[in-house]
C-alpha cells in the first residue's frame, strides 16, 4: 500500500499551486521603486587588444544614469575560482584574473566591454549602440590541441602558456596500468568528443542590486542554486563587503541545471552599481544573452582504452582528456574535468588498474562549468562507449560483458579513490531487462525492419557520486569551500514549524519533499511544516543546491535538528507527566509515557516552551529552535541500468527514441512521484545531448548556436513516454536517511545508451560503424551510413 | 506613446505605451501580471502563451498595440471562480507536471487552447500541439500525461 504521507509518499508538490496561478516570485518579478536598468555591452569579438572605448556620446543619450567600463573597476577584486587543482608534478594549476569588466583585452564573445545604467531598458540598449569600442582582432584559439601547440596564440599573456594544468590520477598506478596493457590479451581504444552543452534552465539570468546608505546595507537578489556561496564569493573576494552588510536572496528559481551555481559578473555588478548610483540595478538577461555567457557544459575530447584477459575481464583502463575550461576559470571549473570525472571511471566494474589523464585547456570561449552530472557524464559515456565496443570486437553479448565484470560485494574501494558504500548492479540490471522486454526486441527490431527501419538496442550502467564530501577531503583535493549544509528547525508556539534549510529548491520540489521527513519524525501532518529557503538573511548558512546533494546533505542536517528538536521536547514532555524523560515515547503527535495511558499531545509541549510557568527552567531554556550543520563522511553512490531503443530511418539518417528504460538505485525515497520526474528531465537532457544539442563555435570564436534557432532543445514530440523503476534500493550506510540522490541520474545515464542503440541499429544492417560523435544528428549517421 | 484598451482576464485594462512594446512587456511591466513569462528573444520557447481573442499567441511575438480592443486572458485568469485550480492545472498539479514553473504558464495556456481545439487529442498530436513550448525539467513525459489526463484519458505507462 503506497503511503499518504510522511517518509515515501507521492505527496503533490505544495509550491505547484503558485506556479499554475501565475504567482510565483521570480527574480525578473520583483522591482524596486526607483530602480534603474543596466545593459551589458558585449565583446562581438572573441580575442582582442582593447585601445579605447568612448563613452562621450553614449552618456549625454536620454535617460542615462552612468556607464562604467573596466576602469571603474580596477582595484576591485575579480571573480574567483573555488577549486584548485594540483597539476601531475605536484604544482598547482595556471589561475589566469577575471575581471567583472573587460581589462585590456577581450577573450571571449559575449566578454562584458560596458555597462550602460540607464531609467529603461531600451534607453540603456540604446546608448550602448553610441559607445565607440576601438578593439584590435588578435588570432581566436579554439581547438584544445592546437591551443596548445607550440607557439599558439595565448589566451592569457601572463600564463606560461593556455595549458591550465595536466592531471595524472591516480599517478602511483600509472606503471602498473601501462604493465597491465602490456599483458592484455584484448586491448579496445576509443577516440570520442563529450560535445559543449548550453544548459538552458527556462528561466534566464537575473539580478537586482539594492543599496541602503542608512544602514551600509546590499541586498543582492538573483537567479542562484546557492545564495549563501555568492554572498561569500561576492562579499569576501570581489567587492569586500562583509557578511552582516551583504543579504542574497535567490527566490523562486526558474531551473538551473548547475548553471545557476557559479557567482557572475552580472550579480557584482548590480551590487555595485547600485551603490555607486545610489538606487537599485536590474539586469535580465536575454537568451541570446544566456547563450554567450552563461557557464557552457562538457566539451571534452577523449581517447580511451581498455584492457581485457583472455577471459574477458576488465584488467585496466586509461585514459587522455583534453577539457576546455574557456577564456577564464568560472566557479568550479577545474573540479568537473578531475574529481567528478576521474574518481567515477570505475564505474560499476571491478578494474583492477586505473590511469585518467587530464589536460585543461585555455581558449577564447564562454568558460565552462558544471552542467548537470558534471564529469560524470563524460565519465559514463566514454566507459560505456569503450565497453559496448569491446563487446562487439570480441563478439560477446554487452550486457554479459558488464555482468561479467560488475562488482559486487560491498563495500568496495576503487582503484580511483573513491569507496562505494552499497549498490546491487545486477539487481538494476535485472530490472532494466524486465521493463525493457528485452526479451521482446527481436520481434520490435523485425517490425521496424518490415517498414523499412533499423532498430537498435542499447544499454548502458552508470555511478553517480552525490554529496561530494567530507570537507576535510575535499579540501585536500583543491575544494576552497566545506561542502556541508545547515538547517534550523523553529518550533512556533502553536505547533506548526519553520525549517530554514540551506538547499535551495529550483524545481527540485523541497517544499514538499522536506516537510514529509519531519513530519515522519514528529508525526504531526505535513501541512503544519513549511521550508524556507534561498534568503541569506533567514537562513543560518547553506552550501545550496547541486552535484544531487540536497537531501542527502541538507536533509540529513535537517533530520540531525529535528531529532535535537525530539530530545528536547521529550524533556518538556517528561516533565509535563510527571515521568521519566527516558520512558517518553513520541508517537503520531503525542508524547506518552512507556506503559502508561498518560499522554500530552505535540501542541501542548511546544505551547510549553514558549509559555514556560509549568517547565524545568532550571534544567533547559525556554523556545524551541535547533540548528545543525551535517558533513558527510563520504559520497553517496546512486546506480542504475539503462536501454534505449532507436529506430533510424536509412532514407534520412533521422534517429527516433522509440524506448527508453530506467532502473534506478537511489537508496531510501521520500517521494517517489518527485524522484520519478527528476528521472524523466534528466533522461530528456542526455537524449538532447545524444541526439540534438551542440554548442559550436567557429575557428574564429564566433558563437554559432546563439540563440534557440540555432541550438536544438529537445522538444515534446522528441522524446517518448519512459520508463523509470526504483524499486531497487540500497540505502546509503552512512547518512540518517539512507539516501543517495538522484537529479543527475537521467542525464548521467542515457547518453551511451543512446549511441550504443544507434550503434546498434547500424551493425544490425551491415554498416560496420564503430562510433558516432554527439549529437548523433541526421547528417552524421547519414554520413556514417554512407561511407 | 500610444493609448491601448483592452480587456484582460475579463477585466478592462488601459495604459500608455511605445510603439515598440510587446504585448508580455504591457502584461508583465505595466500590468504587474507577471505569471506571463519571457524565456527566450527569438519566439521559441512559449513560456509567454496567452489567449488573445481565443487563440493561443506567444506574447512576446506581439505588439501591445495589437491587441488593442482585444479579449486577453493570462494565467491568472485560468482558476475556477471560485479560486480552485482548473481542471487542467488541477492535472498539472496531479501527474506532477511541472518542476521549476517557469514554463508552466505557456503550457498550461497551450494546452487549453489545445483541448478548446481538440477535446480527446492523441498523444502524438499532444506532443506535436508543444513543439512551441519548450520545457527543461519535466523531459516532457508528466506534462503530455497531465494533459491526457485532462481530457478526460487514462494513460497507462508501464512500470509507474
Amino acid at each position: 500500500m503506497p503511503k499518504d504521507s510522511g517518509i515515501g509518499a507521492s505527496s503533490k508538490r505544495r509550491e505547484d499551486v503558485r506556479f499554475l496561478t501565475g504567482a510565483g516570485n521570480y527574480t525578473d518579478d520583483i522591482n524596486i521603486i526607483g530602480q534603474a536598468h543596466v545593459y551589458f555591452l558585449r565583446s562581438d569579438i572573441a580575442h582582442g587588444t582593447i585601445n579605447a572605448i568612448d563613452t562621450g556620446a553614449a552618456a549625454g543619450m536620454p535617460g542615462v544614469v552612468k556607464i562604467f567600463t573596466g576602469a571603474d573597476f580596477e582595484g576591485v577584486g575579480g571573480l574567483p575560482c573555488g577549486w584548485q587543482v594540483t597539476d601531475k608534478h605536484g604544482q598547482p594549476m595556471q589561475e589566469p584574473a577575471h575581471p567583472v569588466i573587460a581589462q585590456g583585452k577581450v577573450r571571449h564573445v559575449g566578454e562584458i566591454v560596458a555597462a550602460v545604467v540607464a531609467e529603461t531598458l531600451e534607453q540603456a540598449r540604446d546608448a550602448a549602440e553610441a559607445i565607440e569600442l576601438d578593439i584590435s582582432e588578435l588570432p581566436a584559439v579554439v581547438d584544445m590541441k592546437r591551443a596548445l601547440a607550440d607557439g599558439a596564440t595565448k589566451v592569457h599573456d601572463d600564463l606560461t602558456s593556455n595549458l591550465c594544468y595536466d592531471w595524472g590520477f591516480v599517478e602511483e598506478n600509472k606503471a602498473a596500468t601501462d604493465a597491465a596493457f602490456e599483458a592484455a590479451a584484448h586491448v579496445t581504444k576509443l577516440e570520442l568528443v563529450n560535445n559543449r552543452l548550453v544548459a538552458n534552465p527556462m528561466e534566464p539570468r537575473v539580478a537586482v542590486g539594492d543599496y541602503s546608505r542608512a544602514g551600509d546595507d546590499h541586498t543582492l537578489y538573483t537567479t542562484s542554486q546557492n545564495p549563501h556561496v555568492i554572498r561569500l564569493l561576492m562579499g569576501a573576494f570581489v567587492l569586500g563587503i562583509p557578511e552582516h552588510k551583504l543579504r542574497v536572496v535567490a527566490p523562486d528559481v526558474g531551473g538551473g541545471f548547475g548553471t545557476k551555481i557559479f557567482h557572475y559578473a552580472e550579480e557584482a555588478f548590480c551590487t555595485f552599481a547600485a551603490k555607486a548610483c545610489n538606487r537599485p540595478v536590474k539586469w535580465t538577461s536575454s537568451r541570446s544573452e544566456a547563450f554567450m555567457s552563461d557557464a557552457h557544459g562538457r566539451d571534452h575530447v577523449t581517447t580511451i582504452e581498455l584492457a581485457l584477459d583472455a577471459d574477458n575481464n576488465f584488467t585496466a583502463l586509461r585514459t587522455e582528456t583534453f577539457a576546455n575550461m574557456g577564456a577564464y576559470l568560472s566557479t568550479f571549473a577545474p573540479s568537473v574535468p578531475t574529481w567528478l570525472h576521474g574518481t567515477l571511471m570505475a564505474g560499476n566494474y571491478k578494474t583492477p588498474l586505473i590511469y585518467v589523464n587530464v589536460k585543461a585547456v585555455f581558449t577564447n570561449t564562454v568558460p565552462v562549468d558544471a552542467y548537470r552530472g558534471a564529469g560524470r557524464p563524460e565519465a559514463t559515456f566514454q566507459l560505456e562507449r569503450v565497453i559496448d565496443k569491446a563487446a562487439r570486437e570480441l563478439g560477446v553479448d554487452p550486457v554479459a560483458l558488464r555482468r561479467q565484470n560488475f562488482v559486487t560485494e560491498f563495500p568496495y574501494a576503487t582503484p580511483v579513490a573513491v569507496e562505494y558504500d552499497t549498490g546491487d548492479y545486477v539487481a538494476t540490471m535485472d530490472k532494466l531487462e524486465e521493463i525493457g522486454d528485452f526479451s521482446g526486441f527481436a520481434a520490435r527490431r523485425a517490425a521496424s525492419e518490415a517498414n523499412g527501419k533499423l532498430r537498435g538496442l542499447g544499454v548502458n550502467c552508470y555511478i553517480e557520486a552525490c554529496g561530494i564530501a567530507p570537507s576535510n577531503l575535499v579540501g585536500q583535493l583543491g575544494a576552497r569551500a566545506g561542502l556541508y549544509d545547515a538547517a534550523t528547525v523553529r518550533v512556533n508556539a502553536t505547533g506548526s514549524i519553520s525549517v530554514m534549510v540551506g538547499a535551495h529548491s529550483h524545481g527540485q520540489g523541497h517544499e514538499t519533499s522536506f516537510p514529509q521527513v519531519v513530519a515522519e519524525m514528529l508525526g504531526i501532518d505535513e501541512s503544519m511544516i513549511d521550508i524556507v529557503h534561498g534568503d541569506s538573511s533567514k537562513i543560518p548558512f547553506g552550501m545550496g543546491t547541486y552535484g544531487s546533494r540536497s537531501i542527502a546533505v541538507c536533509g540529513s542536517a535537517m533530520v540531525r535538528a529535528t531529532e535535537k528538536i525530539i530530545n528536547k521536547t521529550k524533556k518538556i514532555a517528561a516533565h509535563l507527566l510527571e515521568a521519566a524523560e527516558a520512558d517518553i515515547e513520541l508517537k503520531d503527535g503525542q508524547f506518552t509515557v512507556a506503559g502508561t495511558d498518560k499522554s500530552v499531545a505535540w501542541g501542548d509541549v511546544t505551547l510549553a516552551a514558549y509559555v514556560p510557568h509549568n517547565y524545568p527552567l532550571e534544567d533547559i531554556e525556554p523556545g524551541l529552535e535547533e540548528t545543525a550543520f551535517y558533513d558527510p563522511a563520504n559520497f553517496t553512490y546512486p546506480s542504475g541500468a539503462y536501454a534505449c531503443e532507436v529506430e533510424i530511418d536509412p532514407e534520412t539518417g533521422k534517429v527516433t527514441i522509440e524506448r527508453f528504460s530506467a532502473a534506478d538505485d537511489f537508496g531510501n525515497i521520500i517521494n517517489p512521484m518527485i524522484v520519478t520526474g527528476q528521472v524523466h528531465g534528466g533522461l530528456a537532457q542526455g537524449i538532447g545531448q545524444a541526439l540534438l544539442e551542440n554548442c559550436a563555435y567557429d575557428e574564429n570564436g564566433q558563437l554559432l548556436s546563439a540563440s534557440y534557432m540555432d541550438y536544438a532543445m529537445p522538444r515534446a514530440d522528441d522524446v517518448p513516454f519512459y520508463e523509470v523503476d526504483h524499486s531497487c534500493q540500497t540505502p546509503c550506510t552512512h547518512n540518517p536517511l539512507g539516501v543517495k540522490g538522484c537529479g543527475e541520474a537521467g542525464a548521467i545515464g542515457s547518453p551511451p545508451s543512446v549511441i550504443n542503440a544507434v550503434i546498434d541499429a547500424l551493425h544490425s544492417a551491415g554498416h560496420k560503424v564503430d562510433h558516432i560523435d554527439m549529437p548523433a544528428t541526421p547528417a552524421r549517421v547519414w554520413a556514417a551510413m554512407n561511407g | 506613446m500610444t493609448k491601448v484598451s483592452m480587456t484582460v482576464n475579463g477585466k478592462a485594462v488601459s495604459g500608455e505605451v511605445e510603439g515598440r512594446t510587446l504585448l508580455s512587456s504591457f502584461l508583465r511591466d505595466d500590468l504587474h501580471l507577471t505569471g506571463t513569462h519571457v524565456g527566450c528573444d527569438t519566439s521559441q520557447c512559449g513560456a509567454c502563451v496567452v489567449h488573445v481573442d481565443g487563440q493561443a499567441v506567444k506574447a512576446c511575438t506581439m505588439l501591445a498595440a495589437e491587441a488593442d480592443g482585444a479579449e486577453v486572458a493570462t494565467i491568472e485568469g485560468m482558476a475556477n471562480a471560485d479560486g480552485s485550480l482548473s481542471v487542467i492545472q488541477q492535472a498539472f498539479q496531479d501527474h506532477h507536471g511541472l518542476q521549476c514553473g517557469f514554463c508552466t504558464p505557456g503550457m498550461v495556456m497551450s494546452a487549453a487552447a489545445l483541448l478548446k481545439e481538440k477535446p480527446k487529442p492523441t498523444e502524438a498530436e499532444v506532443r506535436e500541439y508543444l513543439e512551441g513550448n519548450l520545457c527543461r525539467c519535466t523531459g516532457y513525459h508528466n506534462i503530455v500525461k497531465a494533459i491526457m489526463a485532462a481530457s478526460g484519458q487514462d494513460v497507462a505507462i508501464a512500470a509507474e
